[in-house]
């Protein structure tokens, strides 16, 4: 097939279309920008969708392969690998379906130098799709590291008062962590003689103790990416700067490249290595679980609780992830797709209101319910999602990964779950609290300062609603019927824990 | 199917069962698109015909089962299939859970007409009309909930009921969210609303916990395979059951509102009556119950975690019902005494009395939701005489009206009720007779039929039970005295009016279930006891058939009437009013204080659970992760010392004095030679042209003397 | 026929006369003058030696001297007219613009 026009590379490179025709559009039709930037993120969501309908749910392994020879000197083997399976299909469609979405929540949020916001936004969108189709290690590293571009300039040019350190502070850290994996990636195409991915992991055979550097090197950089704990301190500067929809796409994209890096990459990579680590992931993740938990009940400011709650949840994405079986891995994908849904609604909920009352500190605000109930109403279910209320999408993921590691030998003992599920109370008790300091009670005294600067606030708007819908209606189909979803990754994750475990008894 | 099978073998209606969610959930999705162009009768028209449509469903299951014993497992949708996680969505029906399909529509329904009056007249006071659709709304989403928790064919569907009535619970509670229960603008009611939510999550953590040791020990969560296997599980390892029982119980404990979780209920109050009579007294607090004597089968298997599950309700029982003694606001005597009932019915259940538990799970329902809606009718008419009162003050006391928070709950203003609202007073008396176990209501058969069980199974729960039921009879009375009886001690129960027939009809059905309920299981016939044995014959369960107990029932109606006339002696002859101490403080003093402060446990977990939560949580967001490890270690340690090296190490030190002072003196050194250099540029050609001369003297010389 | 010494020596004193001049004399065109001694003075030691060799490299170098000394007076009496224009004078010793 042409290379240029293989699914793959369609959905891929598509936005860069976009970006060309934005290229020579006048920067002061701000409409006409928005739109084209609306209209090229909506057809890759169709050609994503078309991908979906030639995916094949059955097939364990990679699909739609293109391996092209690309830098082939010195005995350096370079391809333009691309290749999807069970494991990014899910992520590769919420890129594509977030993008959109966030595009078009920016529509009155974003005013100034519109037309690099949209450029930005589609390099992201490319930059995002391709790390999660790279099959070459050198490919995916470019990719990687792409993103971070122009998430730098989303967080310092479109950013809030404090944006420049938080643009450094997110590109520095990121970076820092990448390098250790650009090391280790080197060291694989140099000793193995490959970058591609299917091909080492056919290969395997790195001695024990190199597999462990090789395993700490890759963790370093998904680690900060995920943000697990420690590692988490840039998270909330980037995302209490950033704009809402940088906000959105930071969430609920870029965090699950750190995720899936773990799952694409450190696992099958270096299988005993993931065996041996995996008491120690499932000790950082459920620290991060109740850490973040009872970080985000103290925050005074919105957007922070909304945060540090992605380190609570990014932490049961990982204990689902490392406890190796297939309740825990299926869960953690899952689960990827709920936060990414969940906490990106959320997300977009604080922007509307922040529009209308330009500040986000918990004490001003009260009583919103009875002034917007359509916004509150949203807001509780994207909140209970959130908390995992079993019939939304939240507890589909949460339950299938504290099951898996609640019975994982890899993790060795039910404790770091049974602990972990103290983070389900604690969720719901900082969630609470976020909705009861907005929604509930007496009016809060936002209300009459907005009424001072003339205004009254008014409730979500069509656009704003019909942002929201498609998430809802997802929160929905995944809590009551996520059979479809587990479908998509259950050949793929069953071969990779058959082939984790086979490690495992190797090593016994 | 054939006319002729169906002659042969009864009708069967068991695929409707999943109608018992689908109609709250049309409801409530036709009142939340089109409420706001209908009127409140047709909203509220339209909410109870959804939940009077699930109560034909259950009657039509319940015939069914009458042919059919089985029951049927109807299966909707697989819902997650993981390895070898198998997950439906699956209703099953067999009579434990029409038992509950029963209560829950048929008591639901009432409720619902109930509410139809009862919400129009609350949301003009509360003056916000709008809300009354919300309110059905939300009453349809918590029938659709509880019926998912009793239909549901594991653990894991249970467990979507379980949480989803809980949601129903914080919602209702907090539907005035804006005010507490006076109607001052407040957090409380929100407050109250989250208490319930997080309580009831402390309890979800544990029937998480045990629906995981189940999964791993089982390998499934679906009842009958758990149950099949349970036997043999226990034989290896007793262990799991224990744990899974024990974990278990936490989650009870935190539904049913037992010690240690039960400080939510008497909060829960704040919700509009209706809610409190259905979800808070009526069904959702019997899930609990409901959850253990659906696993029986692990119970019974396990002694040790029987005994903690009776003890933990006997003790509930009492300790709720001496808290009950010393309230003086209507809704929370009867929130205690809902503890104090369900205390009794884990007891039952926990002993293994499953079918006592159930029965008076049943008649509890009828006579608790009674009380409550009778209550509602009492706050109501005070209400109304308030306002009343306040017209007719209207023109000289204006002051007055603005000044003074009116608590129509406190029973401390009612007194004389009787008069005013006879067919309240009626249907109130029937109720606290039934609670208080008065032969023949149905109180009396329940009670009686626990209490005979616990004297045979376990001593120490029946001494818990016995006092329990001389209390409820007690503050029971003390409650009809001071409410209905002596002198209006205010102007507004002086004024009280008697609420419209779609209030007290239902009042009226209910009051009939609460004398006739006990029929149910006469003592003899026993239909109830065969009705529910139907659903453990499947695993050969051995349940224990309390006799009726004539001994028992003479000594508990002997302590009843004993405390009631004891109220009577010290309630019934005066009258209690705000600014005098109650009769009963004279007699017991500070035990009366810690009763009236409800023992302080609230103020208990606030000093050694939630405060010392707060401080944690603050001290880690703001010392460990913010001025430790993003202000210090990062800020400082790390940018800082990169700073420093970058800065003052290798631009200051290095840079600037090493490299760029080498390049530096190279240049300064040159310099300094060309300014000596430029002393012979004089510019005067003569020097030079004798500078060339010498020069061409020294040369020729040189040449000339080598 | 007089022996070469008496036109080196000759040469010799016309050298030396025209160095002393161009060292102590300030005025430009005599300095000039007395380069162009100094250049004949030179013309006379190549012929001499020239006559002395019979060689003819000696004769042909002459005129080259005279052509350049010719070119040489052209653009040097130009350039101390550009200069009196500018100063008016031609004292050497004023014009010390170069100086380091």
């Amino acid at each position: 097939m042409n290379p240029v026009l293989h699914p793959l590379t369609l959905v891929t490179f598509f936005p860069l279309l976009g970006v060309l025709v934005l290229l020579f559009m006048q920067s002061e039709r701000k409409n006409a920008l928005r739109w084209t930037a609306l209209i090229t993120s909506l057809i890759t969501f169709g050609i994503s969708m078309w991908l979906l309908a030639g995916f094949n749910a059955q097939n364990p392994d990679l699909q739609m392969v293109i391996d092209l020879p690309w830098i082939q000197v010195a005995g350096w083997n370079i391809s333009y690998h691309m290749g999807v399976d069970g494991l990014s299909i899910l992520l590769v469609l919420l890129t594509t379906f977030l993008t959109p979405i966030s595009i078009l929540s920016t529509w009155t949020a974003i005013e100034e130098r519109v037309k690099d916001f949209m450029l930005f936004f589609l390099l992201l969108e490319v930059g995002m799709t391709g790390v999660f189709l790279a099959q070459d290690l050198f490919l995916f590293y470019i990719f990687w590291e792409f993103t971070l571009v122009p998430m730098y300039f989303l967080i310092g040019i479109w950013g809030g008062p404090q944006r420049m350190y938080a643009a450094i502070k997110f590109f520095l850290y990121t970076m820092a962590g990448s390098l250790l994996m650009l090391l280790a990636i080197l060291w694989l195409g140099i000793y193995q003689g490959t970058f591609s991915v299917p091909e080492l992991i056919a290969k395997g055979g790195i001695p024990a103790d190199i597999q462990l550097w090789l395993f700490l090197a890759f963790a370093a950089a998904f680690a900060i990416k995920v943000p697990m704990w420690p590692l988490h301190s840039w998270l909330p500067d980037a995302h209490v700067e950033a704009p809402t929809a940088g906000s959105v796409i930071l969430a609920g994209v870029l965090l699950k490249m750190g995720t899936y890096g773990f799952v694409r990459f450190n696992i099958p990579l270096f299988p005993e290595a993931a065996v041996k680590a995996a008491p120690w992931m499932a000790l950082l993740a459920v620290i991060g679980i109740i850490y973040g938990a009872a970080v985000s009940y103290a925050q005074k400011d919105i957007k922070k609780l909304v945060a540090y709650s992605s380190v609570s949840h990014l932490g049961f994405v990982m204990l689902g992830l490392f406890a190796l079986n297939p309740q825990g891995i299926q869960g953690g994908i899952l689960q990827m797709v709920n936060h990414g849904l969940s906490t990106g609604a959320l997300f977009l909920l604080v922007g509307m209101i922040y529009e209308q009352t330009h500040t986000r500190d918990f004490d001003v605000y009260g009583g919103l319910w009875k002034l917007t109930p359509i916004y509150g109403t949203l807001m509780l279910i994207v909140a209970l999602s959130s908390m995992g209320l079993p019939g939304l999408n939240g507890f589909v993921g949460e339950f299938t990964i504290l099951l898996g590691a609640f019975g994982s030998e890899s993790i060795g003992s039910p404790w770091y779950a049974g602990l972990a599920t103290i983070g389900v109370i604690l969720a719901a008790v900082y969630m609470l609290y976020m909705f009861q300091k907005m929604f509930l009670g007496p009016e809060g005294s936002v209300v009459e300062e907005v009424k001072k600067h003339g205004h009254s606030i008014k409730d979500l708007n069509w656009r704003e609603i019909v942002t929201l819908v498609p998430i809802l209606v997802l929160i929905f189909w995944i809590g009551l019927y996520p059979k479809p979803f587990f479908a998509l990754m259950a050949p793929t994750v069953d071969k990779l824990v058959a082939a984790v475990q086979a490690a495992a008894v190797a090593m016994h | 199917m054939l006319l002729s099978e169906i002659a042969t073998s009864g009708p069967d209606f068991f695929y409707l069962a999943p109608w018992v969610v689908f109609f709250p959930v049309i409801g409530l999705l036709i009142n939340m698109i089109f409420g706001g162009r209908l009127g409140e009768k047709a909203v509220g028209g339209i909410a109870s015909t959804a939940s009077g449509l699930t109560f034909v469903v259950a009657v039509l299951l319940l015939i069914s089962l009458r042919t059919h014993h089985e029951g049927a497992t109807v299966l909707l949708a697989e819902w997650i299939s993981i390895g070898e996680l198998q997950l439906d969505w699956a209703f099953r029906v067999d009579t434990l859970s029409t038992t509950m399909m029963l209560v829950v529509g048929g008591v639901g329904t009432l409720i619902h007409i109930y509410a139809i009056g009862y919400m129009h007249e609350d949301v003009r006071y509360k003056n916000d009309p709008g809300r009354f659709r919300r309110f059905f709304a939300f009453l349809n989403l918590f029938i659709a909930a509880m019926m998912i928790l009793v239909t549901g064919d594991n653990y894991l569907m249970l467990f979507v009921g379980w949480e989803g009535v809980g949601l129903c619970s914080f919602l209702l509670i907090g539907f005035w969210y804006e005010m507490d229960t006076l109607a001052q603008a407040s957090t409380a009611n929100a407050m109250a609303a989250k208490k319930a939510f997080i309580t009831n999550r402390v309890g979800d953590f544990g029937f998480l916990i045990a629906g995981m040791i189940m999964f791993w020990a089982f390998k499934s969560v679906q009842f009958d395979t758990v149950f099949e296997a349970a036997h043999h599980v226990a034989e290896h390892n007793p262990g799991v059951i224990l744990a899974i029982t024990l974990f278990m119980l936490l989650g009870v404990a935190g539904k049913s509102a037992q010690i240690p979780l039960y400080v939510w209920l008497p909060d829960a109050m704040a919700g509009p009556t209706p809610v409190s009579a259905l979800i808070h007294a009526a069904t959702m607090v019997t899930a609990g119950v409901y959850l253990v004597a659906r696993s029986a089968p692990l119970y019974t298997l396990v002694p040790q975690a029987q005994f903690i599950v009776a003890i933990v309700g006997g003790a509930t029982a009492l300790f709720a019902a001496t808290i009950a003694v010393g309230q003086y606001d209507i809704k929370r005597v009867l929130a205690y005494s809902t503890i104090s009932q369900l205390g009794f019915m884990v007891a039952a259940v926990g002993m293994g009395a499953f079918v006592a538990g159930m029965f008076h799970l049943v008649t509890h329902a009828f006579f608790k939701a009674l009380l409550f809606l009778s209550a509602g009718s009492v706050i109501l008419g005070v209400e109304r005489g308030h306002h009343h009162a306040a017209h007719g003050h209207h023109h000289d006391d204006h002051a007055h009206e603005h000044n003074e928070v009116f608590d129509p709950g406190d029973m401390r203003n009612m007194g004389g009720i009787r008069k005013r609202m006879p067919l309240t007073f009626w249907v109130y008396i029937i109720g606290s007779l039934a609670l208080a176990g008065i032969f023949p209501l149905a109180g009396f058969w329940s009670k009686d039929e626990i209490l005979a069980e616990a004297l045979s199974l376990n001593f120490t729960v029946y001494i818990l039970l016995a006092v329990a039921a001389f209390f409820t009879a007690f503050y029971m009375g003390r409650q009809v005295w001071m409410v209905f009886f002596g002198e209006p001690k205010h102007e507004a129960a002086e004024q009280a009016e008697e609420s419209p027939p779609v209030m007290t009809v239902p009042l009226m059905v209910l009051a009939a279930l609460s004398i006739l309920g006990g029929a149910l299981n006469l003592p003899g016939l026993g239909t109830f006891t065969h009705w529910i044995e139907h659903t453990y014959e499947k695993f050969h369960l051995h349940l224990h058939h309390g006799e009726f107990n004539i001994t028992v029932a003479i000594t508990s109606t002997v302590l009843a009437l004993l405390a009631i006339g004891l109220s009577w002696v010290l309630y019934g002859r005066k009258a209690v009013t705000q600014d005098q101490p109650d009769p009963l403080k004279r007699i017991l003093g500070p035990v009366f204080v810690g009763m009236e402060n409800k023992w302080w446990v609230d103020e208990l977990y606030w000093a050694v659970i939630l405060n010392p939560y707060i401080a944690l949580a603050r001290f880690t967001a703001d010392v460990i992760d913010w001025r430790f490890w993003h202000d210090w270690f990062h800020d400082k340690v790390i940018a800082g010392t990169f700073q420093w090296v970058s800065r003052t190490l290798l631009d200051r030190w290095f840079d600037q004095r090493g490299i760029d002072g080498f390049a530096n003196g190279l240049a300064d050194s040159t310099k300094e030679l060309a300014q000596w250099l430029r002393g012979i540029q004089t510019g005067f050609v003569r020097n030079y042209a004798l500078s060339v001369f010498i020069g061409v003297v020294v040369i020729l010389g040189y040449l000339i003397l080598q | 026929m007089l022996p070469v010494s008496y036109y080196v020596g000759l040469s010799a004193v016309l050298f030396a006369i025209g160095a002393l001049g161009v060292l102590i004399r300030r005025n430009a065109i005599i300095i000039f003058m007395s380069i162009e001694l100094m250049l004949n003075a030179a013309n006379l030691a190549f012929v001499a030696f020239a006559r002395v060799h019979e060689a003819l490299s000696g004769q042909i170098f002459v005129f080259f001297v005279i052509t350049v000394a010719a070119a040489e007076v052209a653009v040097g009496l130009a350039l101390i007219v550009a200069i009196f224009r500018n100063k008016q004078s031609i004292d050497v010793d004023q014009m010390s613009s170069l100086k380091g």
